[in-house]
């Protein structure tokens, strides 16, 4: 089985080839880029590189979200014109999800921690035990301060991960009684290819949906709509 | 992007179009450059009347949950599947970022998984080109007014493709104005057609509102003035106790945005000895603006051409036209091609 994974939700842009057991490709930048200009040119590199032919790919994986909602709708639009033009289905996979499989193994919580903006970040708390992921807290956008409290009530070490650390480091420090510890920088930002592995999980379970269907998950309204339902 | 100047025509070519610069997301399959096979335009147009207006992040939203839907639609109607397809055309500017990039994402994705060609299209470029869709007979050079919710521009269009912006406006556009206009008079939004509805039970001489000139450029509008002035008219009559006739406030702004429009245009065909002139955008739908830009036409002897109401609103089928031409022409966008929100018109 063969899968193209992308994700575009960060700053991060990243795509992956994977086969079964084995990552073919993964090329990942952080620049200042913007993901239109970058993403679908990584995906040809990885086509020319590797001899690809689009036709076998059987599926093709997507950071659905939480994230930056314009990073998110270039990666959704990018994976449904991929999944119409090839007639593949799209497996959607959690930003936040997808990032804590960098952190796979790790003896205790990882928790990545992405920066939401309004004092917000996009965070879950996950857990490896033998070769299960269980997901202790589901993807969601809190404050740091309720993540810091939600976690001191847990038995740690603690593994955090994710662009939103440099930003929060020091409200980390700050209140975290847990045993804690930053993830060193190949764990720290989405990686294609955990999220491919990820989705290869997906597939197999029949979690999947048709490009046509495929839509972000946002976590979050617009300003508008919020303004609007406060204003009700 | 590659380009050449020499236009190769082939009546052949199938062209796909996609637009999703505000919100509208549009395909459409065009044959030849002029002869639309399909035309498939999906409006958001009641979600945003709820908030007075365009909400660019839900425009956006809305464009990634039908792309695909209106993509299908569009070669199902035109009874094409991709591999028939020649080129691709996609508005990539000006327009609203995150809209724009749902449409260039989906398009390069596309061009990417079937090595069909990728023609990046300016979207005041295909208003323009939507006029050769009904007038076979239409070819440049000409002079275009292009009226929208977002832009007015007055264009010489010297060949195809390439563009001379004579004029345009300083701060609002005409589409804008009428928006606004409609709700300070209680019509609400969509502003252009309700004023342009209840315009024709007023009076257009019954108040008199300014027709702005712009000094220094005699091609440029300017529209905020106008908008104030009405107002001011409407606040001094609350103060004064004076009941508003709204249909006489929306007869008589309609005529006053339609006298300059109309002034302009003309003064611009008459200084360049132009015998053709085409009206474009959204506001081209205006029943008032058709009609006297077609008299002034007539008493100048001047060939008067505007698209059908259906291609003068956002559409997809006037940037596949705009793409066949470019196309024609030797343009090619490569995988790198960006939405350009900004982007002027007659660039690359």
């Amino acid at each position: 089985m063969k899968i193209l994974a992308i994700d575009s939700s960060g700053l991060t842009a990243t795509v992956a080839l994977l086969q079964d057991e084995l990552v073919i490709a993964e090329y990942s930048v952080n620049y200042k880029k913007t993901h239109s200009q970058t993403l679908v040119p990584m995906l040809d590199e990885i086509r020319k590189m590797t001899d690809l032919d689009l036709a076998s790919v059987d599926a093709i994986a997507v950071a659905k979200g939480p994230g930056s909602f314009t990073g998110l709708r270039i990666g959704s639009a990018t994976v449904k014109g991929l999944g119409l033009a090839l007639d593949k289905p799209v497996i959607p996979v959690g930003t936040v999800d997808a990032l804590s499989y960098n952190g796979w193994g790790y003896p205790g919580l990882v928790c990545p921690i992405m920066d939401a903006r309004r004092q917000q970040v996009y965070t879950g708390i996950y857990r490896f035990t033998k070769d299960k992921w269980e997901i202790v807290k589901e993807q969601c956008a809190i404050s740091v301060a309720e993540l810091v409290e939600i976690l001191n009530g847990m038995e740690g070490p603690v593994l955090f991960l994710g662009d939103a650390c440099p930003v929060y480091a020091e409200e980390i420090r700050a209140g975290m009684k847990t045993e804690y510890e930053f993830a060193p920088p190949h764990m720290s930002r989405q990686r294609a290819a955990a999220l491919g592995v990820l989705a290869m999980e997906y597939y197999r379970m029949g979690r999947i949906e048709t490009a046509d269907a495929h839509r972000p998950e946002y976590l979050r309204k617009s300003q508008a709509e919020r303004m609007r339902d406060e204003a009700e | 992007m590659e380009q050449s100047s020499v236009l190769r025509e082939n009546k052949d070519l199938l062209i796909l179009g996609i637009e999703s610069s505000c919100d509208e997301t549009a395909a459409a399959v065009i044959k030849g450059g002029r002869t639309v096979l399909s035309n498939v335009i999906s409006s958001q147009i009641d979600i945003h009347t709820l908030y007075g207006g365009v909400v660019p992040e839900i425009a956006s939203r809305k464009h990634t949950e039908r792309i695909n839907q209106v993509i299908r639609e569009a070669l199902s109607d035109a009874g094409a599947a991709l591999k028939d397809i020649d080129a691709i055309a996609v508005t990539y500017g000006p327009g609203l970022v995150g809209a724009l990039l749902v449409g260039v994402a989906e398009a390069k994705a596309i061009s990417f998984a079937t090595g069909i060609d990728l023609v990046g299209v300016h979207h005041i470029e295909g208003h323009i080109c939507a006029n050769y869709i009904e007038h076979k007979d239409l070819e440049p050079p000409f002079l275009s007014l292009v009226v929208s919710g977002g832009h007015t521009h007055l264009v010489n269009v010297a060949d195809y493709g390439v563009y001379e912006i004579l004029g345009r406006t300083r701060d609002d556009a005409a589409g804008e104005a009428f928006d606004k206009v409609a709700r300070a008079i209680g019509l609400g939004y969509p502003g252009g057609p309700k004023i342009d509805k209840v315009a024709k039970e007023g009076n257009p001489d019954a108040i008199a509102f300014p027709r702005a000139k712009v000094a220094a450029s005699v091609y440029d509008f300017s529209f905020s003035g106008l908008k104030s002035a009405v107002l001011n008219y409407l606040n001094s009559c609350e103060m004064k106790g004076e009941s508003i006739v709204v249909p006489d406030v929306a007869a008589s702004f309609q005529k006053a945005v339609v006298d300059v429009l109309v002034e302009n245009s003309m003064m611009a065909c008459a200084e360049r000895s132009c015998r053709k002139f085409a009206l474009a955008g959204g506001v081209a739908s205006n029943s008032a603006l058709r009609a006297a830009m077609e008299e002034a036409c007539r008493a100048g002897g001047i060939d008067f051409y505007v698209p059908s109401p259906v291609y003068c609103t956002d559409n997809a089928a006037m940037i596949a036209v705009a793409g066949y031409y470019e196309y024609c022409k030797g343009v090619r966008s490569d995988l790198t091609l960006n939405a350009v929100p900004n982007l002027p018109l007659g660039e690359r």
